[in-house]
């Protein structure tokens, strides 16, 4: 086939021009198509969506901003027969009851002690939650023993001191709220440790005592615990004896934050592979010291985010202290919107607003901060 | 490690308790501590309420004061600790409080197998309705098929109840567990009908967001008569509540109020001289000075004043004083003698 | 579990140091305490009673209550029946929520969930948002939010938001046949399409066309043909006392309904195994969704139409009737309910929606690429791929997500909902004082629950465990 072809040789003298990228491969536009309306299920979904957000974001955003008030001094500022339009968010009834919120009835010539106390207490955060702080061992012993006895004799006061004594029915608002959360954070951690400890206790009876608290006080609602300290511990003391009544809830959060945090303990121990036990054992380190120098500090550093998970609900969980008749920003809340001087259409939802706006900023800082700390320790495994 | 913490937490805990209480008397107790520690309603109007800055006032809130004026001659030294419901009669069981001053109902059974003394009847009630104006109803007769609002865990649960099976009526009950939440539901419009002692449906009725829309029906369905509460045993101590309260009637009987005890110490009729102590040493009796009578009536006033000053017309509530007049103006309040 | 130190370390002279020793005084020690702690409580507890003359024992279970309650399961009046009574009915209402939040929290979870992987952008956030908002804001914060600032500002009884209903009559003849007619029509012409459809643009519009006319019939049927008639008055009633429905009362032949429900129950079950067994030995696929859906809503539809058709309607309802404070009659949900119904299944929904997101991202997604490379359909995928494998990782703590609803549900206390804590540690506590016995009752149900659920979890995960070869 041995063909002698004259087809014409082409042989190209330039480069074909460069064929158009895709259409709508990049860009906002193709972006869309491709996350927002990729196929007739998604278009409807992102319909949907869309519609869901048309119908809460702008009646949000209205109550909260546009037809808010700002200012006024009783109930006439936020009635809408009074000012002639539709009411919001009526803010000048916060910004009136700001100081019951935060500090309920606690007198307000000593209120400075309670400013104090915040302060101290952003101080022992500060330093504790700063990861690069220094000597962040004596913030630890700052914030577990130093910072709890100065804010007791801080709020409480005594004559020895020249600070008048504040009896605890005169506290309430945010200051309770957190003394409450403090306690159960500052109560929880040790305890927490020690019962985790306690069930993975080689000592039957130490482990059997661990699990069967453990799992009873996991096993029962906060509220029934609450009121067992409320009704009962007057009950099971000598006669004669009485608890301050801000302190029985305490002891039942205190109780029950330990219990949670036993089980988030527990899994870190878990965690830590048979190898560290076994090499601590081998350089004749004794159960302490082994627990204290090798597995705890990294056993604690693998649930950090399990015991700030367990502190989020516990600060969440505080609110319940307000059903057994305790002061808290909850109760205030609930308490000032019965007032007759402010009754309004929206007082009601502007008094949970102002409480969830607090909440969800605590609570939410607190899972960012998990989060951050989370990574930065990931970045530690990762080297 | 067990036995350390448990040393710890029994350490901890004992310095947050208050001593012991039964080691002596109340008064000893309460003269040794320098204030008397009363129980206290946590937010009535006109009997026990504290305002933003913890200044208490009330019918019941003066009594305690009345009784630290016999104490100390001075009306200040109370500690007022604000008790729900449920926890009033423990507070004063365990020893937290010394009296209890929280328009509580003397019944049989609590008087009898709480151990605890009622020591008198410092107010004269008993458990109402309140409906709204627009209803049209004019009667608790007419309640038929109502939905009523109330605080459970008190008498007044178990009063209407009977007060609606007795006259054959149905009615649907939501009980919440505060007084606060119960009002405010009424109020919200969650029931027809909101039910509790009769003072307390005029103090409520001040929290509603327009009192005029509400009326408090005639009917009184049950006897509620509150007075103060000491724990059983300590006589001396319920000698001394008992006659604070009958020293404050009495001297409404005599005419002896706040204005006029100076002049009355002069006074030559000899019921008043007994009353103010320039005669007799009824005082010193009881374990107080015999001057106790003039400290009450000068710092807190006679009964009549307390009542007109916290729920009568010297107040917003407002209240008739109907049954709670003395006996000479056809009311029930009635004090023995001093003599 | 590794063993802890010196198990084995031989005793060195003094007995001090001997770890047995040791471990044995620890823990008399420990033993000592505890008894002496509870020796201490129960005898001072004991002394305390007497003083207070407070009566104990569980007698007082027997005792007439006196006090009426709100929401009753069983039969209940103050005047007849006793504390244990009361107890019963606090119980009922716990359960009720509780079994009501877990079944709509779970689909709402789910939904959530799936919605937070989903690949559009819109919809992802939004339950970003959803689960972030709702998991950061305490529980009773949402329970008053939604019982104070959402149903108490609901209309009076008089002026009761309607829902409007429909009745069922009798069906005309001429409609009927329309209606038959229009049915099968719809059914020919779908079918045809699916067979002749040459193009997927025929195929599309073939079945839009029998969809239409499907739905157009079947309009006919609801409407037109006398056998649903829309009602006048409305049906249902919404206001600040509750929702009021219609309720059921079952009259001759209703028992049919049921019967057919039963049957379609169990001819599905059976008609999934009976396919289930042609798929192995045939590979054939049968529609089993669709055909159990026939069986469970079909028959029960069908043999009312029957019923209605030959003796008159076997269901009737009994609507709520204006009366001079409240609606009276229909089924009375309260708003305490629907409150505290709401914030746990919005709240729970949330915590959900995380677990089940978890578990969806456990699965590696070598397994999504390997049973895409089978030739498995995306739907295919998440059903027999992802989803078993999934489910393992899920179940555990949604379970525990379960027990928190139901002893989250203890916060109805705080809007007067009768449950079991608001009801019996409440309201008997008080009227009885006998704190001890109650306190330790309603702690009992609460862990026998629990108990319960943590037994199935183990039973549950012993299961599933992945079976190492």
């Amino acid at each position: 086939m041995n063909v002698a072809t004259d087809a014409v040789r082409f042989v190209r003298a330039e480069p074909v021009a460069a064929a158009p990228p895709p259409t709508l491969t990049r860009g906002p536009v193709a972006w869309i198509r491709e996350n927002l309306f990729a196929g007739p299920v998604n278009t409807v979904l992102t319909l949907i969506a869309l519609y869901i957000v048309i119908v809460t974001v702008p009646p949000v955003m209205k109550f909260f901003f546009i037809d808010a008030v700002w200012s006024g001094s009783n109930r006439d500022a936020c009635r809408p027969e009074v000012l002639g339009r539709p009411v919001g968010a009526c803010w000048a009834y916060v910004i009136d009851k700001i100081n019951y919120f935060v500090y309920g009835s606690y007198p307000i010539s000593e209120r400075w002690r309670v400013n104090a106390f915040f302060v101290l207490l952003a101080l022992g955060l500060g330093w504790l939650l700063w990861l690069d702080a220094p000597r962040r061992s004596l913030g630890a012993i700052y914030f577990f023993v130093v910072f709890p006895l100065l804010a007791y004799l801080l709020l409480s006061g005594s004559h020895f001191l020249g600070l008048e004594p504040v009896p605890t029915s005169l506290w309430g608002g945010i200051l309770v709220t957190v003394i409450v959360s403090l306690v159960g954070i500052v109560f929880s951690l040790p305890f927490g440790v020690v019962l985790a400890l306690g069930r993975r206790s080689r000592l039957p009876i130490i482990r059997f005592f661990s699990v069967v608290f453990i799992e009873f006080v996991r096993g029962v609602p906060l509220i029934t615990v609450l009121f067992m300290a409320n009704t009962m511990l007057p009950l099971f003391l000598p006669e004669g004896t009485t608890v301050d009544r801000l302190v029985r809830p305490l002891v039942g959060v205190a109780l029950f934050a330990s219990a949670y945090m036993a089980e988030v303990v527990r899994g870190g121990l878990q965690a830590i592979p048979k190898g560290q036990y076994e090499g601590a054992m081998s350089l004749g380190l004794n159960y302490w010291q082994m627990m204290c120098f090798i597995i705890l500090p990294q056993a604690l550093r693998i649930v950090i985010p399990g015991i700030v998970n367990t502190f989020i609900g516990l600060f969440k969980d505080t609110t319940l202290v307000a059903i057994v008749g305790i002061f808290d920003l909850i109760r205030t809340v609930e308490a000032s919107r019965v007032d007759p001087n402010w009754a309004a259409p929206t007082i009601n939802t502007t008094g949970y607003a102002f409480a969830g706006i607090f909440y969800f900023l605590c609570c939410w800082g607190m899972s960012r901060y998990s989060l951050a700390v989370e990574r930065r320790l990931a970045a530690g495994q990762r080297r | 490690m067990k036995r350390a913490i448990a040393t710890i937490a029994v350490g901890l805990a004992a310095s947050l308790f208050a001593g012991a209480a039964f080691a002596q008397s109340t008064l000893n107790n309460v003269k040794q501590k320098g204030f008397l520690t009363c129980g206290s309603n946590p937010g009535l109007a006109g009997f026990g309420v504290p305002d933003a800055q913890g200044n208490w006032t009330g019918l019941d809130v003066d009594f305690c004061r009345a009784i630290a004026a016999a104490i100390f001659n001075d009306p200040t030294k109370v500690r007022f600790i604000p008790l729900s419901a449920k926890d009033r009669f423990t507070a004063l069981q365990s020893g937290e409080i010394d009296v209890l001053a929280r328009n509580s109902t003397w019944t049989m059974s609590r008087d009898t197998q709480l151990g605890l003394d009622f020591t008198g009847i410092n107010y004269y009630d008993g458990q109402g309705f309140m409906v709204r104006k627009k209803l049209g109803v004019s009667s608790a007769k007419e309640l038929n098929g109502a939905t009523v609002c109330t605080q459970q865990g008190t008498t007044t649960e178990l009063n209407l109840a009977d007060f609606f099976r007795s006259n054959n009526m149905k009615y649907e009950v939501v009980a919440f567990a505060t007084a606060d939440e119960t009002f405010k539901a009424y109020d919200a419009g969650r029931c027809d009908a909101f039910t509790t002692d009769a003072s307390g449906l005029y103090a409520e009725r001040l929290k509603a967001a327009n009192p005029d829309e509400h009326i408090v029906l005639p009917e009184i369905i049950s006897k509620e008569p509150l007075g103060p509460v000491v724990r059983h045993g300590d006589n001396q101590w319920a000698d001394i509540v008992r006659w604070v309260h009958f020293a404050m009637l009495n001297a409404e009987e005599l005419g002896v109020s706040k204005a006029n005890v100076d002049q009355q110490l002069k006074s030559e009729n000899p019921e008043i001289k007994r009353l103010l102590g320039t005669e007799g040493k009824f005082g010193e009796a009881i374990g107080v000075t015999n001057d106790w009578a003039v400290r009450i009536i000068k710092h807190v006033g006679n009964y009549g004043e307390v009542f007109e000053r916290n729920v009568g017309a010297g107040s917003p509530l407002k209240i008739q004083r109907g049954q709670n007049a003395l006996w000479t103006k056809g009311g029930l309040q009635y004090a023995p003698p001093i003599r | 579990m590794p063993t802890e130190a010196g198990a084995q370390a031989p005793a060195r002279g003094s007995l001090a140091y001997d770890p047995r020793v040791r471990a044995a005084v620890y823990q008399i020690v420990l033993v000592l305490l505890v008894t002496f702690l509870i020796y201490e409580a129960a005898t001072n507890a004991i002394a305390n009673l007497r003083a207070a003359k407070i009566a104990s024992g569980f007698g007082f279970l027997e005792v007439t209550s006196g006090f009426d309650i709100s929401q009753t399961l069983v039969p209940y009046s103050a005047a007849a029946s006793t504390y244990g009574d009361a107890f019963l009915v606090g119980l009922l209402n716990t359960l009720l929520v509780a079994a009501i939040g877990i079944v709509l929290a779970t689909v709402l979870g789910f939904i959530v969930g799936l919605a937070r992987l989903s690949r559009n952008w819109v919809v992802a956030k939004l339950a970003t948002v959803y689960v972030e908002v709702i998991r950061n804001l305490p529980l009773l914060l949402q329970l008053l939010f939604w019982y104070n600032a959402v149903l108490a500002p609901l209309p009076a009884p008089r002026e009761s938001l309607r829902i409007y209903g429909v009745t069922l009559g009798a069906p005309g003849m001429f409609a009927s046949l329309v209606v038959l007619v229009g049915l099968a029509a719809a059914y020919l012409l779908w079918r045809a399409t699916e067979r002749l459809a040459r193009s997927p643009l025929e195929r599309t519009l073939g079945k839009i066309a029998a969809t239409i006319i499907g739905v157009l019939a079947g309009f006919v049927l609801l409407f037109r043909s006398g056998l649903l008639e829309a009602t006048e008055g409305g049906i249902g009633f919404l206001n600040n006392r509750g929702l009021f429905l219609p309720k059921p009362l079952f009259g001759e032949g209703a028992w049919l309904v049921p019967a057919a429900l039963a049957v379609g129950l169990v001819g599905a079950v059976a008609f999934r195994v009976w396919a289930k067994r042609r798929q192995e030995a045939t590979g054939e696929q049968y529609p089993v969704g669709l055909v159990a859906f026939g069986l469970i809503a079909g028959l029960p539809a069908l043999a009312w139409v029957a019923t209605a058709l030959v003796a008159g309607n076997p269901i009737s309802f009994e609507i709520p009737q204006q009366q001079r404070f409240n609606l009276r009659g229909g089924l009375q949900v309260l708003p305490e309910f629907v409150a505290l119904l709401v914030g746990l299944v919005t709240y729970t929904a949330g915590f959900i929606a995380e677990v089940v997101r978890a578990g969806i991202l456990a699965v590696s997604r070598g397994q999504t690429e390997a049973a895409a490379s089978l030739g498995l359909r995306p739907g295919q995928i998440l059903r027999l791929v992802v989803v078993p494998q999934a489910m393992r990782v899920i179940i555990p703590p949604l379970t525990s997500q379960y027990l928190n609803l139901t002893k989250n549900s203890s916060l109805a206390v705080a809007i007067g909902y009768p449950d079991l804590v608001q009801v019996f540690m409440g309201t008997v506590l008080n009227q009885t004082g006998q704190a001890v016995e109650v306190v330790a009752i309603t702690m009992a149900v609460y862990l026998t629950i629990s108990l319960i659920t943590s037994a199935f979890m183990n039973y549950y995960n012993s299961r599933m465990a992945i079976v190492e070869r």
